[in-house]
């Protein structure tokens, strides 16, 4: 059953800049299985999305460098993947749904006609069967609306993206990214400039629709609550890095890394009556000339000699759970 | 200490000629104790911004009246204006945005030391020095500039450029929801000690319900620019009593495992406050909407406790007596 859809593979991205070279990732391997939502959290300046973006290859190359590794979807490797060949899996195979949805939707084209056209670009890229009339396109793309639960869905196709709620806007923006059926849907912070019961609303329909359209998901995002509720496995990163991963179960129960457990500690948890909140001092470090060892120690509170010397790899514990520590074992045993 | 009595503000979207008002905040009744940390909660569009906004008397008030130790403040001539400036004041949700990028975080810092007192030179700096030490900066960052800072640190700055007059009272407008959560954790941390120490009180806007929840010991829950319910903080999370409260509290996903992926939610958006409906607000998507009362009286509000009262027909004393 656990057969991966999305596998990245010692993957290392820099990016050219007047200052120098950037190591925006290092290293960094993840895997999604089929009908799995994976979510990747982190803080600003982790590098999640960029790990997501060239996925889609959306990522200008200059500035960015693909330093090494590959992103296997189906096997094919998609950063040598030829620009028609993408043509056919972006959007299509591989859909992606956005932070702020006023921004992926064009302002002077009504709703309708961004759906439709959507389709028409899907088949034409696909460029087999028949072709789809402009009719059917509409009836489709109607269709869609209802299914992501659009109120007046037929009405709404007529109407100009100011004229929805940010809420309707994220519905049309998660209708317009499977209604090409895509296998793969990555969600990049697509909560984050919603309120809390829209929100949870949002959440609910994309499990649905994972559930309906057998899909599987890549949730980007920096709230602990959201990966949490609506995710399988959690990637947690840090400057870069992937630090741990492993079920919602483990990392939130059992987490090995001691910056997991550092954002853990940061945010108050509203069934535990915690009266201080100790956040994690210090800063992100400078990624134009990165720390030798481990990227954490400069901010880690177990930090040993030999953490700013090599470099931590991966350490498997029980169950598929990694953590990339010299003190995963001990940490992960302490914190049951 | 600060006291706002019915409070309503009325913005005109339309033209003088042709007015369009926006009821942003209604009929708003709250108390401020010196010492409190009251927390106001809401999605946007509740009036949780205005009404911090018009505290300061920065909005103009329709009706009703707010009061700041003594002083109306609906009507203030230029001097009790400067003496309300000094003593209430106000932190943005933008650090990056409310600090000007072509001053130094000295000039920023010794601003309003400049505009209120009569200090200078060697003074104004070992004052600003003082501040900063305060809020946790080193004296290396006098002058810099704002974008050579992080965002905590620029949040940093913010508080105390607003600490700079001693003031009494501290309007944080979403102090933190632009900071990462483990800054986050550090500025919270930070202004628990501060109001502490030197004996402020905190009006505490946000959106994030576990944050107030840390914060604040009273809480007022608002929608579409009403008090629906108000309560000392634990209370009213252990104990919501009005069900957008209940809504609100159960939409937070939670950081922890086994929980489910769907979960029974409030359906539907918050209605256009321009033309609002008669009777409860909260009537189209609550689910336990009475046809025939909720959606046709104004909802008055009904105590529930000491200090809780809320705004719900399902809490009224006479109603269920009524019935029973």
């Amino acid at each position: 059953m656990s057969q991966p859809i999305i596998e990245i593979r010692n993957y290392s991205l820099n990016f050219w800049t007047f200052d120098g070279v950037y190591h925006a990732l290092d290293d960094v391997n993840l895997t999604v299985e089929k009908g799995q939502s994976l979510g990747i959290v982190g803080e600003t300046g982790c590098g999640k999305s960029v790990t997501v973006r060239n996925i889609l290859g959306l990522l200008p190359s200059p500035p960015a460098e693909v330093v090494s590794g590959e992103i296997l979807y189906d096997g094919k490797d998609l950063l040598k993947a030829l620009p028609a060949e993408m043509h056919r899996i972006r959007g299509i195979e591989i859909a992606m749904i956005f932070q702020d949805p006023m921004t992926y939707l064009n302002p002077v084209f009504t709703v309708g006609r961004q759906l439709v056209d959507v389709v028409l670009a899907h088949n034409r890229a696909r460029g087999q069967g028949e072709k789809i009339s402009r009719k059917d396109a509409e009836t489709r793309a109607i269709e869609m609306l209802n299914k992501v639960r659009l109120p007046n869905a037929e009405k709404q196709m007529s109407n100009y993206p100011h004229q929805l709620s940010g809420g309707m806007r994220q519905r049309v923006l998660i209708a317009m990214a499977l209604i090409g059926r895509p296998k793969l849907l990555i969600a990049d912070e697509p909560t984050t400039a919603l309120d809390v019961t829209i929100q949870a609303q949002i959440l609910e329909l994309i499990a649905e629709l994972v559930e309906e359209l057998n899909l599987s998901v890549m949730m980007i995002t920096h709230d602990l609550g959201v990966v949490a509720k609506s995710c399988d496995r959690v990637a947690v990163m840090y400057a870069g890095k992937v630090v741990e991963t492993g079920t919602v179960a483990q990392v939130f129960d059992h987490p090995a890394h001691p910056y997991t457990q550092g954002l853990l500690r940061s945010i108050p948890h509203p069934e535990k009556n915690v009266s201080v909140l100790e956040g994690i001092p210090g800063f992100l470090p400078n990624l134009l000339d990165p720390p030798a060892g481990c990227r954490f120690a400069e901010r880690c509170p177990r930090a040993l000699d030999i953490c700013r010397k090599v470099t931590p790899v991966g350490n498997p514990l029980a169950g598929g759970h990694v953590a990339s520590c010299h003190l995963a074992e001990e940490l992960e045993a302490a914190s049951a | 200490m600060l006291s706002l009595d019915h409070l309503n503000v009325v913005f005109n979207l339309g033209t003088r000629r042709a007015p369009v008002p926006l009821k942003a905040v209604r009929d708003v009744t709250l108390n401020l104790e010196k010492g409190d940390c009251l927390g106001l909660v809401g999605e946007s569009g509740s009036g949780k911004s205005t009404i911090g906004r018009t505290i300061l008397g920065l909005n103009r008030i329709e009706t009703g009246r707010i009061t700041f130790e003594g002083v109306d403040i609906g009507n203030l001539n230029r001097k009790s204006e400067m003496q309300l400036r000094q003593s209430a004041q106000m932190i943005f949700q933008d650090p990056h945005s409310s600090l000007n990028p072509r001053m130094t975080i000295f000039r920023s810092v010794a601003e309003p030391l400049v505009l209120h007192t009569s200090m200078r030179g060697a003074e104004l700096r070992e004052r600003v020095q003082e501040l900063l030490n305060t809020v946790g900066l080193e004296t290396q960052f006098l002058y810099r500039y704002p974008h050579e800072l992080s965002g905590g640190q620029k949040q940093r700055v913010c508080i105390a450029r607003a600490i700079a007059l001693n003031p009494k009272l501290l309007v944080l407008d979403e102090p933190t929801s632009a900071l990462d959560v483990s800054v986050q954790a550090q500025i919270l941390e930070f202004l628990k000690g501060l109001q502490q120490r030197l004996g402020l009180t905190y009006l505490f806007i946000s959106h994030n319900l576990a944050v107030v929840r840390h914060m604040c010991n009273k809480t007022a829950v608002l929608y579409l620019g009403r008090v629906i319910e108000e309560g000392p903080t634990e209370e009213l999370f252990q104990k919501p009593l009005h069900p957008y409260t209940r809504a609100l509290i159960d939409a937070v996903p939670l950081p922890k495992s086994g929980q489910d992926k769907r979960s029974k939610l409030i359906r539907g958006e918050i209605p256009s406050p321009i033309d609002l409906p008669p009777g409860c607000a909260f009537y189209g998507r609550c689910p336990h909407a009475l046809d025939g009362v909720c959606n046709l009286t104004e909802i008055g509000h009904f105590s529930a406790g000491a200090d809780r009262y809320v705004s719900c027909v399902l809490q009224d004393p006479q109603r269920s007596a009524a019935l029973s």
